[in-house]
C-alpha cells in the first residue's frame, strides 16, 4: 500500500466534510467492511443513461500494461487508478475538497471510458458485450426492414472529446443516432472505431443476414418513377455484388448472406 | 344518479369541447391534423366510408359535435329508462366513440392528400412533429408519417425519410399503435410531390455513408462481416454509373449482369432464384 505522492497536496484542508454518498461505508467499527462497500464501477454501471456499459476486470485495470498511452488523459493517474478500483485509502478521500472530489469522479469517468474502449475488444470483452448485445441493451434498429436488429455501440473517433457515441446496425450496416438523449451525451471514444468490426470479426454467426427489401413511396398504387429508378440501379449494384461473392464460393444463405 | 352524470356531461353545452381539436390534442396524436368541418361535412368526400366503419352515422355525428342535440331527446324520450337501458346506451357511446376515430383517420387519410391537407401537414412536418431521422448521415431530417396499408387493422404508421428514402418505426412507443390507414399510402409520395423543393434540398444533401473498420483498415467484401449493404445508400457518381443509372429507367437491365465471363450456369442459377424470390 503506497500512498501517492500526489496525496500531500490535497491534505492541506482538512475539513471534515461528509465525503460523498459514493463512499457509502459510514460503518465505524471495521476498518474494511466488505459487505457494505459498494464498488465505484457498480455505482458507475448502476446510473441511468450507462446501460451501453459493461464492467471491466479488476486485474485488467490494474494491469499497467493496459493502460499505457492513458497516463496522459487524466492528471493524477494513479489516484484515479486506484479510486477507481477501490483501493484509495478512506483518509486520502475525507481529506479532499469537495471540488476535488467532484474532478476525481469525472477523471475516473473519463478514464474507465478509455479503459473500456480497449477492454471490450478483448475477448473477455467481447464475450461480455456479446450477452449486452443479447439482451438488445444497445436497442434496437429502427430501420422497418430491419425487423428490430439490435445495434452495437461505436465511437467516430477515438480521441475523447470529439463526438458521441452512435449504433451501428449489423443488418443494414448503418450509423443511428441513439434514441434516448441520455446516450447520445456519452463520448464516442468510449467504445471505439473498431468495435462493432472486432464484435462480428468474433462472432459471425451474430452477423444477420442483410434484408433487400426495399420501399419505394407510391401514389395510389404507382411508384414515384425517380425514386424508383434510383431503386432499381441500387438492387443492380447489389446483384453486381452478389454475383461477385458467388463466383468466389460464398455461400450467401448463411449469416452475413441477403434475405429474400 | 351515477348513471345519469355521464350524460349530462354530453350534453353539457354551457362549454363543451370540440370533438376534432380534442383528439388531435390528445397524448401520442401528435401525427393528426385537424380536418376541417366543411371538408367533413361535404358528402362527396365520404364516399364509400359508411362501409368501412360501423355506427357510420353516428360515428360522423361524435365528430361534428352534432350528437349532444340527439342525445338529449333520447334522454328526455325514455326519462324512466333503468340502470340496463342506461348501461347499454354506455357500450353503444364508446363504440361510436371508437368508430368515430376510425372515421375520423380515414378521413384524416383523404384530406392529408388535398391542396389544404397536405399544407396543415407541410406545417407539422416545419416544426418536426413527426419526428427526425434515427440515420446518422441524414442530419436529423423531418420525417413523413406513412402507411403501408389503405384498409384498417393491416398495419401500424411508419415514417418515411425523403433523405435516405428509407422506412422507419416511430421512435416513442405512443406512436407505435397507431394505425397506418389513418395516412395511407400515398401520403409521402403526394408530399414529395407537391413540394419539389423538398426533393432538391435532398438531391443536394451531400450523400455522406459509413463504411465500418478496424483500426482503420476496411473489412474485404469475402468477410461475412464485410461491407454487403453499400448499395443501400449508394448514389450514382462516375459517368458510368449514370449511364448505369439511365437503363434503369424501367426494369433492371440484365445483361449488365452478365457481362463477367465464368461458372455461367451456376450464376445463372442463382440468378433466376433472385428474380423468382
Amino acid at each position: 500500500m503506497s500512498i501517492p505522492e500526489e496525496s500531500v497536496e490535497t491534505t492541506e484542508q482538512p475539513d471534515v466534510v461528509m465525503a460523498d454518498a459514493l463512499v457509502v461505508n459510514d460503518q465505524d467499527d471495521g476498518s474494511d467492511s466488505g459487505e457494505y462497500v459498494e464498488y465505484w464501477i457498480d455505482l458507475f454501471l448502476g446510473k441511468k443513461g450507462h446501460e451501453y456499459f459493461c464492467d471491466i476486470d479488476t486485474e485488467y485495470i490494474t494491469d499497467r500494461f493496459n493502460l499505457i498511452n492513458l497516463q496522459k488523459t487524466v492528471s493524477k493517474f494513479t489516484t484515479v487508478v486506484q479510486y477507481m478500483v477501490d483501493d484509495l485509502e478512506e483518509g486520502i478521500i475525507e481529506s479532499m475538497s469537495p471540488a476535488r472530489l467532484e474532478q476525481l469522479e469525472t477523471d475516473t469517468r473519463k478514464l474507465y471510458g478509455l479503459i473500456h474502449a480497449r477492454y471490450i475488444i478483448t475477448a473477455k470483452g467481447l464475450q461480455k458485450m456479446l450477452q449486452k448485445y443479447k439482451a438488445a441493451d444497445f436497442g434496437r434498429c429502427p430501420r422497418y426492414h430491419c425487423n428490430h436488429q439490435p445495434l452495437l455501440p461505436v465511437g467516430l473517433h477515438d480521441i475523447p472529446g470529439i463526438d458521441c457515441v452512435k449504433l451501428y446496425c449489423p443488418s443494414c450496416e448503418d450509423l443511428y443516432n441513439p434514441k434516448s438523449s441520455r446516450h447520445s451525451a456519452i463520448d464516442g471514444a468510449y467504445f471505439g472505431t473498431s468495435f462493432p468490426g472486432m464484435f462480428l470479426q468474433g462472432f459471425p454467426e451474430m452477423c444477420p443476414k442483410h434484408p433487400t427489401k426495399r420501399y419505394v413511396p407510391k401514389v395510389f398504387g404507382f411508384d414515384l418513377h425517380k425514386q424508383a429508378q434510383l431503386t432499381r440501379w441500387q438492387e443492380l449494384q447489389r446483384l453486381k455484388l452478389e454475383k461477385l461473392l458467388i463466383t468466389k464460393g460464398i455461400n450467401l444463405n448463411e449469416s452475413g448472406g441477403y434475405q429474400f | 344518479m351515477s348513471f345519469i352524470e355521464p350524460s349530462n356531461d354530453s350534453s353539457d353545452s354551457g362549454n363543451y369541447e370540440e370533438w376534432i381539436p380534442t383528439f388531435c390534442s390528445r397524448f401520442g396524436h401528435e401525427y393528426f391534423c385537424q380536418v376541417p368541418t366543411d371538408f367533413i361535412e361535404d358528402d362527396f368526400n365520404l364516399t364509400g366510408l359508411s362501409q368501412e366503419v360501423a355506427y357510420y352515422r353516428k360515428a360522423l355525428d361524435t365528430i361534428l359535435d352534432l350528437e349532444s342535440t340527439s342525445d338529449e331527446e333520447e334522454e328526455k324520450n325514455d326519462a324512466s329508462s333503468n340502470s340496463k337501458k342506461d348501461n347499454d346506451a354506455h357500450v353503444t357511446r364508446s363504440i361510436v366513440e371508437h368508430s368515430a376515430e376510425q372515421l375520423y383517420g380515414l378521413i384524416h387519410a383523404r384530406f392529408i392528400l388535398t391542396k389544404a391537407g397536405l399544407q396543415a401537414m407541410a406545417e407539422k412536418f416545419d416544426r418536426k412533429e413527426f419526428g427526425t431521422c434515427p440515420r446518422y448521415h441524414c442530419g436529423s431530417i423531418q420525417l413523413l408519417p406513412c402507411g403501408l396499408s389503405d384498409t384498417l387493422g393491416k398495419q401500424t404508421v411508419r415514417l418515411y425519410c425523403p433523405s435516405c428514402q428509407d422506412l422507419y418505426i416511430p421512435q416513442s412507443s405512443r406512436h407505435l399503435s397507431l394505425e397506418g390507414a389513418y395516412w395511407g399510402t400515398s401520403f409521402p409520395g403526394v408530399f414529395l410531390k407537391h413540394f419539389k423543393e423538398l426533393e432538391d434540398y435532398v438531391e443536394k444533401k451531400n450523400k455522406e455513408t459509413y463504411e465500418l473498420k478496424i483500426f482503420g483498415f476496411s473489412i474485404a467484401k469475402e468477410a461475412i462481416c464485410g461491407p454487403r449493404m453499400q448499395w443501400l445508400r449508394q448514389y450514382p457518381k462516375t459517368d458510368e454509373e449514370w449511364e448505369e443509372f439511365k437503363k434503369c429507367e424501367f426494369e433492371i437491365p440484365k445483361e449488365l449482369l452478365e457481362d463477367n465471363p465464368g461458372s455461367q450456369s451456376s450464376d445463372d442459377n442463382n440468378m433466376s432464384s433472385t428474380v423468382t424470390n
